[in-house]
């Protein structure tokens, strides 16, 4: 396996509220590998986008990062916003959920996207212009040239999430972290975007994680699978195995849950009993313990550590197995 | 179940709903936005009818149309003989007490001044003012234990509960006046994933119990495969398929079925990988400006000049067993199903 491009080392993030402190990300420790795609699956208040928020710098105010984050060696923790700025939207670019509110809704399309080539990489606006419908043509927006001067809002939700991926594509990012990128969009609009991923990475070599509460998302795309709860890995796997062979029992319950329409429609779910944790009240062990069909007296008091668990696995649980 | 042996419990019939909309600014003209335009369908009595469709196509909006929520522009809604459109004020409010409705947002549709008590207990207090507070309490415990809760979070308000705890409040107030139908407007689509198997599975054991109907909303392929018997396909407030579940997943006949189920990702790898890779190109189009004739043929690669000719009506595909109560809108249809 190639070196890894980014390896954060026991993160954690913490939001001080009125009402006490949340713990959004409990000492994570991964990489990710030139050119692979890293799918991270979890459900909301997993932790899953606040892992990334502290690496690009975008943590709300009110939250702190601690631990490391290394990009190509850098450490990107603490680092002051101007050189934080050389990184990201350059070497590591970031895509939300919803594209109306992470483009400008007053600015054209063609300002917000020659703007990052102007000041990352310091062309003529001439030259950045060119570049820009490039890369619009490149995620195929049809007819890029007409249609590069128009506003946000005049493009549908399929067609914002392509200029967003573009813009993010501009300045030719080692890195693409998508976060949630078709939750927003119909089912049918989602395809093309994934289509459209996955053709970035076949054809660009760019690393991509993957952020999502959706298996099926991951299932098409990743390579390999980090599976969230309650701020920590649950366990980690290359994605063929990773279904194949779920260890942990929070992505076991998740997986036999799902209705898969084939044979058993109609039946019972296996549903997993319980509620999601509390951030603000975990519980001194396994986040999961509470409502784990496997649990044993010793979840309950001291959280599993993530060992591996064979050839390219890890996981955190005292009761995992293949 | 056959058709013609059980009375259906609602029959609708070219049911539209249309918006008027000024388009052009300030001083520009009145047009309609036909969010529902003539659809009809049947609901027997314990079966559940899953309504499909993307945002825009007017699923929400037929769900509200046939509780009379909001008020349809033609067409008829025959609840147990009467048809709910016509019928006065007065005697619609004695009909809601069979018809019930449960929302996405299961936070914002409950009042969060109220106790969940005191939510539950409101259709109960408002149908039979006559009930004693002591009869009230004990219906709404039950209720509330029978959706999972316990009893003691009577006294609790909403925002001290989960999105998944705050459905099942929802669905008890449905289930408190033990209503005949219950519209399910995606009702596990804000609902996280570990917690939507659970919601699924209390509405069909609340329909195994009480005889059910349910009008399930939403548009997740895999979660209406699974809780529908039959299948409603709407595309553009228009009915492009509609057949008993099996059948339809079997043998979708409408090309946008077929490309609904190619799109939708499943949780299988291999399956993913391997799908073929002929998709829908670019939007729905907006209902404002639909396309003449059948409104889809702007993304279907089947399209000819026939289809911009005229809306094609719903034909059933086959004369006898599923494929007689399979009834799908396109010319083209026997071109050929692509099966998965």
């Amino acid at each position: 396996m190639p070196d890894p491009i980014l390896t954060v080392t026991d993160l954690n993030v913490r939001f001080a509220t009125p009402e006490g402190e949340v713990r959004a990300v409990t000492d994570v420790s991964f990489s990710v590998h030139a050119g692979e795609t890293l799918g991270v699956v979890g459900e909301s208040g997993s932790g899953k986008t606040q892992i990334f928020l502290a690496v690009m710098g975008l943590l709300a105010s009110n939250g702190r990062a601690a631990g490391s984050a290394r990009f190509r060696g850098q450490e990107l923790l603490g680092l002051r916003r101007t050189e934080l700025n050389r990184v990201r939207g350059g070497d590591m670019a970031m895509v939300f959920q919803d594209p109306m509110t992470s483009l400008n809704p007053y600015l054209r399309v063609s300002r917000q996207m020659t703007e990052v080539l102007v000041v990352h990489k310091g062309m003529s606006e001439a030259d950045a212009r060119k570049r820009a419908v490039a890369m619009l043509e490149r995620v195929h927006i049809p007819d890029a040239r007409r249609r590069f001067d128009l506003y946000p809002h005049e493009f549908s939700g399929g067609m914002r999430q392509r200029v967003m991926i573009a813009m993010a594509l501009l300045c030719q990012p080692d890195l693409l972290i998508a976060d949630e990128p078709t939750t927003a969009l119909d089912v049918t609009v989602q395809a093309q975007i994934l289509d459209l991923l996955a053709e970035i990475r076949r054809d660009l070599g760019t690393a991509v994680v993957l952020i999502t509460h959706d298996f099926g998302v991951i299932a098409g795309l990743a390579d390999r699978v980090m599976v969230m709860y309650g701020g920590r890995i649950a366990e980690e796997g290359p994605v063929l195995d990773m279904f194949d062979r779920p260890c942990h029992p929070y992505t076991r319950g998740l997986l036999a849950s799902m209705p898969r329409g084939d044979a058993a429609a109609g039946g019972e779910l296996a549903a997993i009993k319980g509620q999601p944790p509390n951030l603000q009240r975990l519980p001194p062990g396994c986040p999961f313990a509470p409502r784990c069909p496997l649990v044993i007296e010793r979840c309950r008091l001291a959280m599993p550590p993530l060992d591996p668990l064979g050839a390219n696995r890890r996981a955190a649980c005292y009761r995992a197995g293949p | 179940m056959s058709a013609s042996a059980i009375q259906p419990i609602l029959r609708v019939r070219d049911l539209a709903v249309h918006f008027p909309v000024r388009v052009g600014g300030l001083f520009g003209r009145w047009k309609p936005l036909k969010a529902v335009d003539g659809v009809s369908f049947d609901i027997m009595a314990g079966e559940t009818l899953g309504i499909v469709g993307e945002s825009g196509c007017g699923k929400s909006t037929l769900g509200r149309a046939v509780l009379r929520l909001i008020p349809a522009t033609a067409g008829q809604v025959v609840w147990l003989g009467d048809d709910l459109l016509t019928l006065e004020p007065d005697d619609m409010r004695r009909r809601r007490r069979d018809l019930q409705i449960v929302f996405q947002d299961p936070l914002a549709a409950l009042d969060p001044r109220m106790t969940v008590g005191d939510i539950v207990a409101e259709p109960l207090v408002t149908f039979h003012p006559d009930l004693g507070g002591d009869e009230v309490r004990r219906r709404v415990r039950d209720m509330v234990a029978k959706v999972g809760l316990s009893p003691e979070m009577i006294n609790r308000y909403p925002h001290e509960f989960s999105g998944g705890q705050c459905q099942r409040i929802g669905v008890a107030r449905a289930m408190i006046l033990r209503p005949k139908l219950i519209v399910c407007d995606e009702p596990v689509s804000a609902l996280d994933v570990s917690i939507q198997a659970q919601i699924i599975n209390l509405l069909m054991a609340l329909q195994r119990e009480f005889g059910l109907s349910l009008i399930f909303i939403s548009h997740n392929l895999s979660v209406v495969r699974h809780i529908s018997h039959r299948v409603l396909v709407l595309y553009l407030g228009r009915v492009a398929e509609l057949a008993p579940r099996d059948e339809l997943f079997a043998r979708p006949r409408h090309p946008y079925t077929q490309a609904l189920m190619a799109a939708a990702p499943v949780p299988d790898p291999r399956r993913e990988r391997q799908k073929l890779r002929a998709r829908l190109e670019g939007d729905p189009p907006s209902p404002l400006d639909p396309p003449s004739g059948c409104t889809f043929r702007t993304r279907c690669a089947r399209a000819t000049e026939v289809c911009a000719t005229a809306m094609p009506g719903l034909e059933t595909v086959g004369p006898d067993g599923a494929a007689a109560q399979h009834h799908v809108a396109c010319y083209h249809w026997r071109d050929g199903f692509r099966n998965k």
